[in-house]
């Protein structure tokens, strides 16, 4: 625990905090995006498979145990990755009261200068997911156990799919800077690996977009029903 | 060429600034940017107002002592340079420049265009040496280096702690700078046995000077006129990392 607190206590620590629990977000998110894909195996096995993450581990488990406990761990690692954030930028804000009065950007993306509100508006966004489909208090046809259909029907409702859409861009940019930002801070990125690591980052920014944006489309398309 | 400059002016540490305009005439464009600035401090001494304070030394682009953020950009617009050794024809005829400090609040401004860049003076004296007996001078071939090791450490060690990474960080962090200053030493075996100490203590004082921390973004590599790599940054976050897991 000591060297954890030590760590901690540094800016350089703190980013490592960040990119461990983004690690844990980033396996999340892609692991959930392969999950939504069985939506186009069709119902019943979208269905199965989420009856499968209730009642994986059993007998050792009981019921809905794994699911509580991935819950658990993914809820301390946006706490951690939330707050080790605002720390940090608050250091930032106090590094430069003053402003320039001309200042021009050389080698920033778009996506490296909006972590900060990019990150604030996928919260929005996760909040607003768990509403909608984990409790349905968000939803106005949810049918509790019926994955399929509360996709479907969710999908359904046009501006809906658009606030899933916009919102799985927004992650895809926190992806696309925060992947190879992880390399970096953890210090893996060096002349031979840079390439090898940026490739891994668009690879995993894009495939998260992609593979979740093709549910809401497929469902406008009237591909789902 | 005439240009029109917005120069931030400010009568010491302690009273605000502000930008304040002046007209540069009859400049030739092989002029260096700040014979330029002289020869406006000339007229302003000629019509006896206070002349425009900025740091210089060796106006060879080696020592680190100029500075300036020029149109938005640290060192000005030419890639590898340091301003001394940037020239009017980088700019055209007609052309307003904005001239402004670095701006951190670890690098205060002590008048006009000077900031005090004692953070990164402290940063260094916190770990960012080797601990020798002093003596003659020890034969230079009886520590063996790799040359991988040697090139790299060299990289490194061309970084003249100007302050254009800080200065060109949208969050004013000092880490390309304490990376440099870290890894040259880290990749040489005269800087082994201080290794683990000295990422610890730097990073502890690059912090405690108020600096902001690093987001990745690559801005400081870019501006640094020395071409110093985002590399060694991830070479700090190694070391760092190894040295506090391994502390006893």
């Amino acid at each position: 625990m000591a060297p954890a607190l030590a760590l901690y206590r540094t800016s350089v620590g703190k980013k490592v905090v960040m990119a461990l629990t983004g690690l844990i977000l980033v396996g999340f998110v892609v692991a959930h995006m392969l999950g939504n894909l069985k939506v186009f195996t069709g119902g019943e096995h979208l269905n199965e498979y989420a009856e499968f993450l209730r009642t994986v581990g059993a007998p050792a488990l009981p019921y809905g145990m794994a699911l509580w406990i991935a819950r658990i761990v993914l809820l301390v690692s946006v706490v951690l990755h939330i707050v080790a954030a605002t720390q940090l930028t608050l250091q930032d804000r106090a590094g430069r009261p003053q402003r320039y009065a001309y200042h021009k950007k050389q080698a920033a993306t778009y996506a490296s200068l909006t972590m900060r509100w990019g990150g604030v508006i996928i919260l929005l966004f996760v909040i607003y997911h768990i509403l909608h489909f984990t409790t349905g208090t968000a939803h106005q046809n949810y049918i509790h156990g019926d994955v399929y259909h509360n996709v479907v029907s969710g999908f359904q409702v046009w501006y809906v799919s658009v606030i899933y859409i916009i919102a799985m861009v927004a992650l895809g940019a926190h992806l696309y800077h925060g992947v190879w930002s992880m390399f970096q801070t953890l210090g893996l990125n060096n002349q031979t690996w840079n390439g090898v690591l940026r490739g891994i980052a668009v690879l995993t920014a894009l495939a998260v977009v992609i593979g979740n944006i093709a549910l809401p489309v497929a469902v406008l398309a009237g591909f789902l029903t | 060429m005439n240009v029109t400059l917005h120069v931030w002016r400010q009568k010491n540490a302690t009273s605000p600034g502000k930008m304040v305009k002046y007209e540069a005439k009859n400049i030739s464009p092989d002029t260096s940017f700040l014979e330029m600035l002289d020869s406006v401090n000339q007229e302003l001494i000629a019509r006896d107002e206070d002349p425009i304070a900025f740091d210089h030394d060796c106006r060879e682009g080696i020592c680190g002592t100029c500075s300036l953020m020029i149109n938005g950009l640290a060192h000005g617009p030419e890639r590898a340079t340091t301003t001394c050794q940037l020239h009017m024809r980088s700019f055209k005829d007609g052309d307003t420049i904005y001239i402004e400090p670095w701006r951190a609040s670890a690098f205060p401004v002590l008048k006009d265009l000077v900031v005090d860049r004692g953070a990164f003076d402290r940063i260094i004296a916190s770990g960012g040496y080797i601990s020798v007996s002093t003596g003659s001078a020890p034969e230079a071939n009886s520590v063996p280096v790799p040359k991988d090791a040697s090139d790299l450490a060299m990289d490194a060690a061309a970084c003249i702690a100007c302050g254009a990474c800080v200065a060109a960080c949208p969050n004013a962090s000092a880490m390309l700078f304490t990376a440099a200053k870290v890894s040259q030493l880290a990749l040489l075996p005269q800087g082994q046995p201080e290794r683990q100490r000295r990422v610890l203590d730097m990073v502890r004082q690059m912090d405690s000077e108020g600096f902001g921390h690093c987001t990745n973004i690559g801005e400081c590599s870019t501006a640094c006129p020395k071409e110093i790599s985002m590399d060694f940054i991830a070479m700090l976050n190694r070391e760092h990392l190894k040295a506090t897991l391994s502390k006893k």
